[in-house]
């Protein structure tokens, strides 16, 4: 395996009744097996558009793309079905599968108690918080067993807060999954604490304007931002950001 | 429940002012009857009435049944054949505005007096609101969830299964909603151009023998089951749609 995935010259434009919306314009892109990815870039740079073509939602207008494995796709929005109770929520993937849902109950119910979820497993999504529906949103993910995370904002949505908790149960999650992640996101410290490799679009249509390599250790702390190195990495990320704005 | 208590206060006192209006005004039992005659006259009829009621229920109820599978039926091919839908929605949009009350005649030349061409009347009432609002919601369904499903590289039909069809049920309890104020008032329509049996042809034959008291009585039926309509699908409701109770 080369890589989980490889994007090659990719663009896409959208043909609207009226006029054609270029949304990117040749990406070049790379998530090496187990890597941590961001993708950083202003608002309509493109950054949901990339992750729907990887995922397989939507075609490409001109490059390629490869991904060897499987990939699960979160979108930008938690997209819990609310009919669904949180455990039939994660029985979505094995529903679309076809899997008998009896031999994914116990993976499930376990998973479910190792992120204190399980009170909430016979709930309905509206009565969890922000919080907890981005985490079983992200559970259900992982449940297709991908060898890549297509993840679009996930913690967007959360306050500053319940946000440094996600990343804690997004790298644990990593730690036992073995998948690489291409992490979509706006936040600049998200990026760094959270990502081996980051890339920098351009406003629309997006084209990749740095490639940068996070040069801190794993296991990661919130000590890590202080150090200069990173600091250092958040002044770059925030002029090439504040610049092309 | 207890949202109805004003409602059903104003309704009291309309009544009393009505009982002594009639009082009062000594006006005659053949133009406008008192609430006690009303009363009087449905104690009196009862069982006269009840066959009469027996019947237009059982076509509202028929005629209700048949416009859901329609409706839904009609919403699920326009969703999955767009070509269909571009060239039915607005035949069917201009279809409402033929006021049945013409048709109804040629219902009875065609299948005559009994009660297939007045359950015809009822779905061509009520099928039109739920197609409508389960078209509209079947197409509105959210596109995140869509497209999370197209990730996992779920079938049309899938999709169709596990999002657009449940993401409609609150529009077609809406829709329904609607559909079920008009099936006994369908029914009526249908009864009133000829038919053996049912409120319809009371009331008509009522009115013709200036018993205004049994009109009356009939249309104080028609509204309670109505209303009883109305509850059942709320009912309805709450049992299919149990998630949208932790909103409340
Ligand atoms: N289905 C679509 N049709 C037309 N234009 C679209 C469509 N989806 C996105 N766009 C446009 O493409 C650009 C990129 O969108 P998107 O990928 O959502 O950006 P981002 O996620 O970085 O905010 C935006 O200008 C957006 O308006
Ligand atoms: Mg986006």
């Amino acid at each position: 395996m080369t890589g989980n995935l490889i994007v090659r010259d990719l663009s896409k434009t959208y043909a609207t009744a009226d006029k054609q919306v270029p949304a990117l314009s040749g990406i070049n892109l790379e998530v090496k097996p187990r890597e941590f990815v961001s993708v950083i870039g202003p608002n309509g740079s493109g950054k949901s558009t990339l992750l729907k073509i990887v995922a397989g939602i939507i075609s490409p207008t001109s490059g390629t793309f490869a991904i060897s494995g499987t990939a699960a796709y979160m979108p930008q929005d938690h997209a819990l079905l609310p009919w669904r109770t949180i455990e039939e929520n994660l029985l979505l993937p094995s529903d679309v599968k076809k899997i008998s849902r009896e031999t994914m109950r116990k993976k499930i119910r376990d998973l479910l108690v190792e992120f204190g979820l399980e009170q909430f497993s016979n709930l309905y999504p509206a009565s969890l918080s922000g919080g907890m529906r981005q985490k079983a949103a992200l559970l259900r993910t992982t449940l297709q067993n991908p060898s890549l995370l297509l993840l679009d904002e996930p913690f967007a949505a959360l306050d500053a807060l319940t946000r440094l908790e996600a990343h804690e149960w997004l790298l644990l999650l990593l730690e036992k999954m073995h998948a690489g992640v291409l992490l979509i996101t706006h936040d600049i410290r998200e990026a760094i604490y959270l990502s081996d490799t980051i890339y920098v679009l351009s406003p629309r249509p997006g084209t990749v304007l740095e490639k940068l390599t996070v040069p801190l250790p794993r296991p990661r702390r919130h000590e890590h931002l202080q150090t200069p190195e990173a600091l250092a990495l958040e002044k770059k990320l925030f002029s090439l950001l504040i610049n092309k704005l | 429940m207890k949202k109805l208590i004003p409602s059903f206060a104003l309704l009291t006192g309309l009544f009393v002012v009505w009982e002594l209006v009639c009082m009062l005004g000594n006006i005659s039992k053949t133009v406008l009857p008192a609430p006690s005659d009303i009363f009087q006259a449905l104690v009196t009829y009862r069982d006269l009435l009840l066959i009469h009621t027996v019947q237009t229920v059982e076509e509202a109820l028929i005629g209700l049944f048949v416009a859901v599978l329609l409706g839904v039926s009609i919403a699920v091919i326009l969703f999955l054949f767009p070509r269909v839908r571009a060239a039915v929605y607005p035949l069917l949009v201009i279809s409402q505005t033929i006021p049945m009350i013409a048709l109804a005649p040629l219902l009875l030349i065609w299948f005559g007096f009994d009660l297939f061409p007045k359950v015809i009347v009822v779905v061509l009432y009520c099928f039109f609101p739920i197609a409508i609002a389960v078209t509209d919601a079947l197409h509105a369904a959210d596109q995140n969830t869509v497209d999370l499903l197209k990730s996992m590289r779920a079938t049309k039909w899938q999709i169709l299964k596990f999002v657009r069809l449940p993401s409609s049920l609150l529009a077609f309890f809406s829709g329904l909603r609607i559909s079920a104020t008009y099936a006994i008032g369908g029914a009526i329509v249908g009864e009133y151009v000829g038919a053996y049996r049912g409120l319809g042809v009371f009331m008509q034959t009522s009115a013709n023998g200036h018993a205004i008291d049994l009109v009356f009585a009939a249309l104080v039926i028609i509204a309670a089951i109505s209303t009883f309509f109305l509850g059942l699908v709320s009912v309805a409701e709450r049992i299919f749609t149990p998630w949208k109770n932790v909103y409340e």
